[in-house]
């Protein structure tokens, strides 16, 4: 291969979709099988740990409780003018979730020049991680 | 300035105070229900409050008005809130998808390769096959239960149906609130028909009238009267229906295709449903209120910006990497770099990448 066309290839970013995992309804949950394109880059129980975490974390978003249901029952009654007073709890999740991936990010997945965008920036369908491509070995 | 999302969302949709608002682009009627409702209510404060409070009691002005209250929370609500429209896949998301969702796929190969790639994609739902679509105006594989309004041009999540009327569509994020519209909105065309034939009756038995002349003594009851008589049976109708769908979680989409009916002899269950009438009830009125997937206030360069700042900061991060390891002379798999813990419990894949020749 000539050199010039290893280094087209190495600057582009490949991307890895873990798809949404639909089994048990429509609830935000996300494939945990392990792409194989992340071998030699992100250990399989790394990556397995953080979905794990992060459908955790959804799970508890979305969870039917008496947080959820009173938060209903209370913004029902004022015709839904407590959404302008009060954060839902589900959007205080979303926010937990996005700083869960920023961490991950920070500690474990950017110094392996990889990327986890947060599946809120591709409406929830995927987690999309960008794989950059190991820099060139200096002459 | 740059501009925002919502300045160049690509749905057929019209924005109101800075993208606070979102609408389809057909909002007439939506103006015409506004005109009637209000229409109707303003003669019957007008008209028949004053006569109904010294007659009959002072609450029922007051009742009358905290239902249109809540009728018009519930309806602003559902017309102006985001329906749960699934924002259209861009970049190399799109091309995966419309490559077939496969990781496998090498995205950066020229598309001549790809000629028949899947347009469906089966997943098992709680034990029932359910059919993805593939959307080719949002290039995504729609969710299940989601659908494309060809009205605004968006896929919704838990699409019901695209309502003229609020002039928006009703999905995953405004059912429960067209819902109550719905409920509050029977409450108060039958209080005002009731009331406003009693204010007819009542006239006519106080000065020993005939009905007649006691309806030319106050025509706005009569038009009130005639018009939620008329408008009684539609929205009475749709109450019954949204709750026969709510209370088995169907939506008014899955119903009209007849999605769980039996087909060809074979019973497709609902998977969605939890089989108990009050769980589903509570789930569509109190669950979860899930917040927009739009960010349409945000920068419409903030993504590639921050996408950007993410690719420096990795590319700096490796290079100070490849540096470590080239002064070492010796890199050792044992040894954790840069401070980052070494996960043991799979060596091979933490040591620093190279580039491999393909
Ligand atoms: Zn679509
Ligand atoms: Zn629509």
């Amino acid at each position: 291969m000539a050199a010039n066309e290893t280094t087209e290839v190495a600057t582009a970013p490949k991307k890895v979709f873990v798809q949404r995992d639909y089994t048990h309804g429509t609830e935000c949950k996300y494939e945990t099988t392990y792409p194989t394109q992340l071998e030699g880059v992100i250990a399989r129980e790394t990556f397995t740990d953080t979905v794990n975490k992060i459908n955790e974390l959804f799970e508890r978003a979305e969870e039917l409780g008496c947080p959820t249901y009173t938060e209903g029952c209370l913004s029902c009654m004022t015709g839904y003018l407590l959404y302008f007073c009060i954060e839902t709890k589900y959007s205080k999740e979303m926010k937990q979730i996005s700083l869960f991936i920023q961490r991950q990010n920070d500690e474990i997945y950017h110094p392996r020049g990889v990327h986890i965008v947060e599946p809120m920036l591709r409406g929830l369908r995927c987690i999309e991680l960008v794989v950059y491509p190991a820099p060139n070995k200096p002459i | 300035m740059s501009k925002k999302r919502w300045q160049v969302f690509p749905g057929k949709n019209r924005f109101f105070c800075g993208g606070r608002i979102i609408m389809a682009k057909q909002i007439n009627v939506f103006f015409v229900t506004l005109i009637l409702l209000l229409g109707v209510c303003v003669l019957f404060f007008v008209f028949d409050c004053e006569y109904l409070s010294q007659k009959v009691h002072w609450l029922v002005p007051v009742i009358a008005g905290v239902l249109l209250a809540f009728t018009l929370l519930f309806l602003f609500r559902t017309s102006f809130s985001d329906p749960g429209i699934l924002p259209r896949a861009t970049g190399d998301e799109a091309l995966f998808n419309d490559r077939g969702a496969d990781n496998n796929v090498d995205l950066t190969q020229s598309s001549a390769n790809f000629r028949n790639p899947p347009r469906t994609k089966d997943v098992q739902v709680n034990g029932e096959t359910v059919k993805l679509k593939y959307c080719f105006t949002c290039k995504i594989f729609r969710p299940p239960r989601a659908s494309h309004c060809s009205m605004c041009d968006n896929c919704i999540e838990r699409f019901d149906h695209h309502c003229p009327w609020v002039g928006n569509c009703v999905g995953k994020r405004n059912y429960r609130y067209f819902y109550l519209m719905i409920v509050t909105i029977t409450i108060l065309c039958i209080y005002v028909l009731a009331f406003s034939i009693a204010h007819i009756v009542m006239l006519s038995r106080e000065k020993e009238n005939t009905l007649i002349t006691a309806m030319s003594e106050t025509p706005a009851s009569v038009i009130e009267a005639l018009i939620a008589f008329f408008a009684v049976w539609s929205v009475l109708g749709l109450a019954g229906f949204h709750s026969y769908l709510a209370g088995t979680n169907q939506t008014t989409n899955e119903e009209i295709k007849g999605s769980w009916a039996q087909r060809h002899g074979e019973v497709v269950r609902n998977p969605y449903t939890t089989n108990n009438c009050c769980g589903n009830f509570t789930k569509i009125l109190c669950g979860p209120s899930y917040t927009s997937l739009l960010r349409l206030r945000e920068d419409k360069n903030k993504e590639k910006r921050d996408m950007e700042e993410v690719k420096k900061k990795i590319e700096k991060l490796m290079f100070e990497q490849q540096n470590n390891s080239n002064s070492q002379g010796h890199w050792t798999n044992s040894q954790p770099h840069n401070g980052i813990p070494v996960d043991h419990t799979d060596l091979q894949t933490q040591l620093p990448r190279t580039p491999t020749p393909s």
